[in-house]
């Protein structure tokens, strides 16, 4: 299997089209808080692109530094400690980008989330894609691939789960689902026609915009 | 035992006339101060660095912390060591002198050219003393602001200290808002916990145990309690450090010996290091002030300003702020600065935070630590990029 090195970018603009994605979903001149914000390239499209105030967090000093030299205000801080401090209806947008995997409790995580912000948007690598299922089914090894990049015992992520999975978790929280897109390993949206099963086997990651029911 | 090196030869000449700038306020000007008085009249002594933008946009505040001075990037005139944060102020330095115009005053309470208690009262003809008010951390700033009314800057570009520096920073946030672009705090607190004021407590005893200390008047009756502020000193000393560095430095060897001498002796590297800090700590500053300073720090506290709640302190700020600590810092942990970050959220306000790994303590912000001047300088940069300073 050959395992590209870089997640799959825009050509014109070289901006991650997961990230493209993610900041069609936003309403131009909103309040946004990106967790898990890395080096701040989303938080950058979002302001560019959609005139957004932004803030971030991450857990990286490496990535915080990054994101104070793009004039982003981003925080160093851990998803699973310091959402409690955040009010109720404190953002319109709250975007957990390839981040739930690497929480401690998704579900606690993903409540925050529809509580801080009046919509949530999550995107997370999908387990059941069928390269994963392959290297695990077939090959009987833990599947590495350019969203999971890591050998298993060297790995941020401690709770995958497959796209059904997380539909599952949304309807267990009592999240509504106003927007469901699978990429492909490409990051194109996967055609919509396509049935439930089809996205799981086929999505290399779901995004998702959600909103409190 | 312990030894001092002799009195130098004009102890005051710096309080009422300093080798730097001064800015005078004369009796119709008086500094309306916390403790209920109208100071008048009274100085602020200053430096500056680099020029002064046509549209006034570019002046950069750098306060200093506890015992520091204005002279944060010239050598010191009274020690003659290079200025207290070089590291950080100059050309091409994170605070770089060649875009910025920086401005760094003496706090009011000091003793190096700012009114305070060992500044001549010019009612009585003698240095205040404890007639002194008591001072605090919004004096000082109100006292910054005066100076910066009288430079003729509307609004600072930037606001920038560590420790007490990082408290004026916030106080600066919270009292004029609109007069800061941006604000970086560093290594500080909203507000003094318990055991910094039981620390500072320790080090004012220490202070007025001194037989010489004379009830604060002793340069009026021609003593000095150096041994009381030489212990304050060792004291705080001890605080700014990490237990970490304190084993890195010194572990427990010997100084100038092989063997304990079974006496008290400096044997110990650690202890002769203590004793050297505190001698030459009293000789570039006033017991009186150290008094004035700690107990500015100690009733620092903005939140109660403002009804229990921090956030309300900030509430509508347009500053955009970033917040530094360091790891091994117990003086003020990370969870000071996570305190004002949270506030800062919840008020809506613009905040950047990061925590830079060093073992170096509270020291450490005025040490050499490339994560902190990376930050800084992303930090500034992109302010000034929105501020449209070239």
């Amino acid at each position: 299997m050959t395992v590209s090195s870089l997640p799959a970018t825009d050509l014109e603009t070289g901006h991650r089209l997961d990230f493209l994605l993610v900041a069609d979903m936003v309403e131009p001149g909103s309040r946004v808080l990106d967790i898990g914000c890395g080096d701040g390239s989303l938080l950058g499209i979002l302001r560019d692109r959609r005139g957004v105030d932004g803030r971030g967090i991450e857990i990286s000093r490496e990535g915080v530094n990054a994101c104070l030299a793009k004039g982003l205000p981003v925080i160093q801080g851990d998803a699973d400690t310091d959402l409690a401090d955040y009010p109720d209806d404190a953002f319109d947008y709250v975007i957990l980008s390839q981040t739930i995997q690497a929480t401690r409790q998704p579900r606690v995580v993903l409540e925050h989330l529809l509580r801080i912000g009046r919509r949530a948007i999550v995107s997370f690598p999908n387990f059941g894609h069928w390269r994963v299922r392959f290297d695990l089914g077939f090959r009987g090894r833990m599947p590495m691939t350019e969203n999971l990049p890591y050998s298993w015992y060297d790995t941020p992520n401690i709770h995958f789960c497959t796209i059904r999975d997380f539909v599952e978790l949304c309807r267990e929280v009592g999240a509504q689902m106003e927007k469901a897109v699978a990429l492909n390993a490409g990051g194109q949206p996967i055609r919509v026609t396509l049935p439930w099963w089809a996205w799981n086997l086929l999505g290399d990651q779901g995004v998702f915009l959600l909103k409190r029911r | 035992m312990m030894s001092f090196a002799p009195l130098s030869s004009e102890p005051r000449s710096q309080v009422d006339d300093p080798s730097s700038l001064v800015m005078r306020f004369g009796a119709h000007e008086p500094l309306m101060m916390d403790a209920g008085i109208a100071l008048a009249p009274w100085q602020i002594a200053y430096q500056t660095y680099g020029t002064l933008n046509a549209d006034k946009s570019n002046a950069v505040l750098i306060c200093h912390a506890l015992t520091g001075d204005q002279h944060v990037a010239n050598d010191n005139p009274v020690t003659g060591k290079p200025g207290w944060w070089l590291t950080m102020v100059g050309p091409g330095k994170p605070v770089d002198t060649n875009r910025f115009f920086v401005i760094c005053a003496n706090v009011i309470g000091g003793c190096m050219g700012t009114t305070g208690p060992a500044s001549t009262d010019p009612a009585a003809g003698r240095p205040y003393a404890l007639d002194f008010p008591v001072v605090t951390i919004r004096d000082m700033v109100r006292a910054q602001a005066a100076l910066i009314d009288k430079l003729g800057i509307e609004s600072l570009f930037c606001v920038v200290g560590g420790s007490m520096g990082g408290m004026q920073v916030l106080q600066w946030a919270a009292s004029y808002s609109t007069r800061v672009f941006a604000a970086l705090p560093i290594a500080t607190a909203a507000r003094h916990s318990a055991q910094n004021i039981a620390f500072h407590e320790v080090g004012r005893q220490a202070v007025m145990a001194d037989p010489e200390w004379r009830g604060g008047r002793y340069l009026i009756e021609g003593t000095r309690p150096s041994k009381g502020l030489a212990v304050a000193r060792m004291g705080a000393h001890i605080t700014y450090l990490s237990e970490m560095a304190l084993h890195r430095k010194f572990g427990r060897n010997f100084q100038d010996r092989a063997a304990p001498t079974f006496s008290f002796d400096a044997d110990f590297q650690i202890e002769s290091y203590l004793r050297y800090q505190g001698i030459s700590f009293v000789e570039r500053f006033d017991a009186n002030s150290y008094l004035y300073v700690t107990r500015a720090m100690d009733y620092f506290d903005i939140a109660a300003e403002h009804g229990g709640s921090l956030a309300k302190a900030f509430k509508g700020s347009a500053t955009r702020f970033c917040l530094i600590s360091f790891t091994s810092d117990w003086l003020f942990p990370t969870s000071d600065s996570r305190a004002i970050v949270h506030a800062l959220n919840a008020a809506a306000a613009s905040v950047g935070f990061v925590e830079v790994e060093s073992d170096k303590g509270h020291d450490a912000f005025l040490l050499e630590e490339p994560e902190m001047f990376a930050a800084v300088r992303g930090f500034i940069d992109a302010a000034a990029r929105v501020r449209g300073i070239a």
